[in-house]
């Protein structure tokens, strides 16, 4: 991005200390995005259907919150409210500590121009070129046309697109048209952006650099991103705090390490089984519930959650096992700057009962499980 | 002679047609647009009006146009004055073609994905900014491909206006073709209308195409 870009973005005033953030304007300590017990019911040919019930939520000022959950579970419904697309049944929305549940046309136009929203099928107006579809919310407020263009180029620079101004989005690949998508959604220097599963439709490689410069404007923007998935892995790439939704209620809410490290819910954890290390299929296949033999190898599941940001010490827990311990499968994350380790262990000719090696493993991982024993 | 009829004939048929067609134009975009909108989930929804409009619109469409020209006779006599030519013509023609057109802007409108629609109210656009920016550029194509047809229908409608006195190749197929058996008349006019919708439904084809960015 080039520095007049930048000037012009108030990219320079943006993200200052957020303790010294705090101290100048107390007021922005406060949630930007409030949810109190909002509801959600739509008529069904068999009656109301609730699609939300008591959602309690605080959004931070400049985070990247995400909602997750299965299809069904209301996340759309839940976003959509935010910039009204969606009227809640019940409950209120606070953005900035105003209550919009009584906006008019006037004032809802208004919101909108102060909320950014992209899309999963990207919803670009194909009659349109790619500037022409980026002009469109500075032509509809009624921006001057030199200032219009300048703000066009700026953005389109801003997410690498310089050379596409005059295609139409059929020409375009699915990460070039989430591109201008964001430029869009960016026109008007929101201070919210709404994801709505936006890289659902994307490869993983596109999905990757979208995710990226989500990040950037993020920080670089000081924006508030709040998004929506059933992929765990955009919740690990780029949220802060994450809030599980299922049947049209919050299930589970955290830090994004928390929840990944020590997933509460059925829900969560179904969600994350893609994710995780599993037993490899021939040693699930051998695996018994009782030792059949004498030197029969007990298979033990470790979890570390290092929220002091350190590593599972492999050589103190080999030695309070003693005996043969071999790895089956394992590895550490890293998220938020903790390290999330999950290791399947093999430990065979131990002289401990399995009892005596789940409580040593205890004292080094904190969750320890015995899956079983193989021959 | 006759070649100075059939001159004047083409003359009359481009009048009629032209005329009719303008103003199904002006009156049947406005019309398919209150179709779409006001209906269940549309941006101006308002059931009632839709109601009546699609009601309205279903009454001229399923009546025969030679019968919709004989019952609007009176009306054509108080709109123009007379019930014999040209523009006496344009009256039924235009009560025909304007419903007739309306209707196939509808599917078009009806076809705008509503994620755009969403994404457009996304963006603080009002109600007639999605409309005029979203609603009608998108269905464009589909637009100009529906009132392609629309025109070829009332060349065709055009043909029987004539018949009854209106004037036009029509009227001249008729009287020299079918009254006197001229053959050479009735093959010329008959070559005459063939040009005309091709070059027409090429014309509007060709359009569209160039229109659809997708």
């Amino acid at each position: 991005m080039t520095a007049s870009a930048q000037r012009a973005l108030g990219l320079e005033a943006a993200a200052p200390d957020a303790a010294e953030q705090a101290e100048l304007h107390p007021e922005k300590q406060r949630a930007h995005v409030r949810f109190l017990n909002l509801g959600k019911v739509y008529e069904g040919p068999q009656g109301p259907v609730p699609a939300l019930q008591g959602i309690d939520l605080d959004i931070q000022r400049g985070e990247v919150f995400g909602i997750i959950g299965r299809s069904g579970a209301g996340k759309s419904s839940l976003i959509r409210t935010i910039n009204r697309l969606e009227k809640p049944s019940s409950g209120r929305v606070l953005i900035d500590q105003v209550d919009i549940g009584d906006f008019n046309e006037d004032t809802l136009v208004a919101l909108r121009r102060r909320i950014g929203m992209i899309f999963q099928h990207f919803n670009l107006m194909s009659a349109k070129t790619v500037w022409q579809n980026v002009e469109l919310p500075l032509k509809v407020a009624g921006v001057p046309k030199a200032q219009r263009q300048r703000k066009v180029a700026e953005l389109l620079a801003l997410v690498g697109l310089e050379g596409k101004h005059e295609a139409y989005p059929a020409q375009l690949s699915g990460g070039q048209k989430q591109r201008v998508g964001i430029a869009r959604a960016l026109v008007h220097d929101p201070a919210i952006l709404l994801c709505d599963e936006a890289t659902s439709a994307l490869d993983p490689e596109t999905t990757q650099s979208i995710l990226g410069l989500l990040r950037e404007i993020n920080q670089r923007l000081g924006l508030t991103i709040i998004l929506i998935t059933h992929e765990m892995a955009v919740i690990r790439e780029i949220c802060d705090r994450v809030v599980v939704l299922e049947k049209g209620e919050v299930v589970e809410q955290g830090p994004v390490w928390q929840v990944f490290g020590n997933p509460q819910h059925e829900v969560s954890k179904t969600l994350l089984a893609p994710l995780q290390h599993a037993l490899p299929e021939d040693v699930q296949a051998r695996l018994q519930p009782h030792a059949s033999e004498l030197h029969a190898s007990v298979v033990l599941d470790l979890q570390f959650t290092g929220s002091d940001g350190k590593e599972p010490d492999l050589s103190a827990l080999f030695n309070a096992f003693g005996g043969r311990v071999s790895l089956l499968h394992g590895g550490v994350e890293r998220i938020q700057g903790h390290a999330l380790g999950h290791l399947l262990l093999a430990v065979s000719h131990s002289p401990l009962s399995a009892e005596e090696l789940l409580n040593r493993a205890r004292k080094h991982a904190q969750q320890a499980e015995v899956l079983g024993y193989v021959a | 002679m006759w070649l100075d009829r059939l001159w004047q004939g083409v003359i009359d048929t481009f009048l009629m047609v032209g005329v009719s067609s303008l103003i199904a134009l002006i009156l049947g975009i406005p019309l398919a647009v209150i179709l779409v909108t006001s209906g269940k989930g549309g941006i101006f929804e308002a059931p009632n009006v839709n109601r009546v409009l699609g009601a309205f619109v279903n009454i001229f469409r399923s009546v025969p146009f030679l019968i919709l020209m004989v019952a609007l006779i009176p009306f054509t006599r108080l709109i123009v004055g007379t019930t014999y030519g040209v523009w006496a013509a344009v009256v039924p023609l235009t009560i025909a073609s304007t419903p007739f057109f309306a209707r196939i802007a509808e599917v078009s409108l009806r076809e705008v994905d509503h994620g755009l629609i969403e994404a457009a109210q996304a963006m603080g656009c009002r109600r007639w900014h999605i409309v005029w920016h979203v609603l009608l550029p998108e269905a464009l194509p589909g637009i100009v491909g529906g009132f392609t047809i629309t025109i070829v229908t009332m060349i065709n409608s055009s043909a029987m206006a004539g018949a009854i006195g209106a004037g036009g190749l029509g009227d001249i197929a008729y009287r020299y073709g079918y009254q006197r058996f001229d053959t050479q008349v009735m093959l010329t006019v008959i070559v005459l209308l063939v040009i005309l919708v091709a070059a027409i439904q090429l014309g509007g084809d060709r359009l569209a195409l160039r229109l659809n960015k997708r």
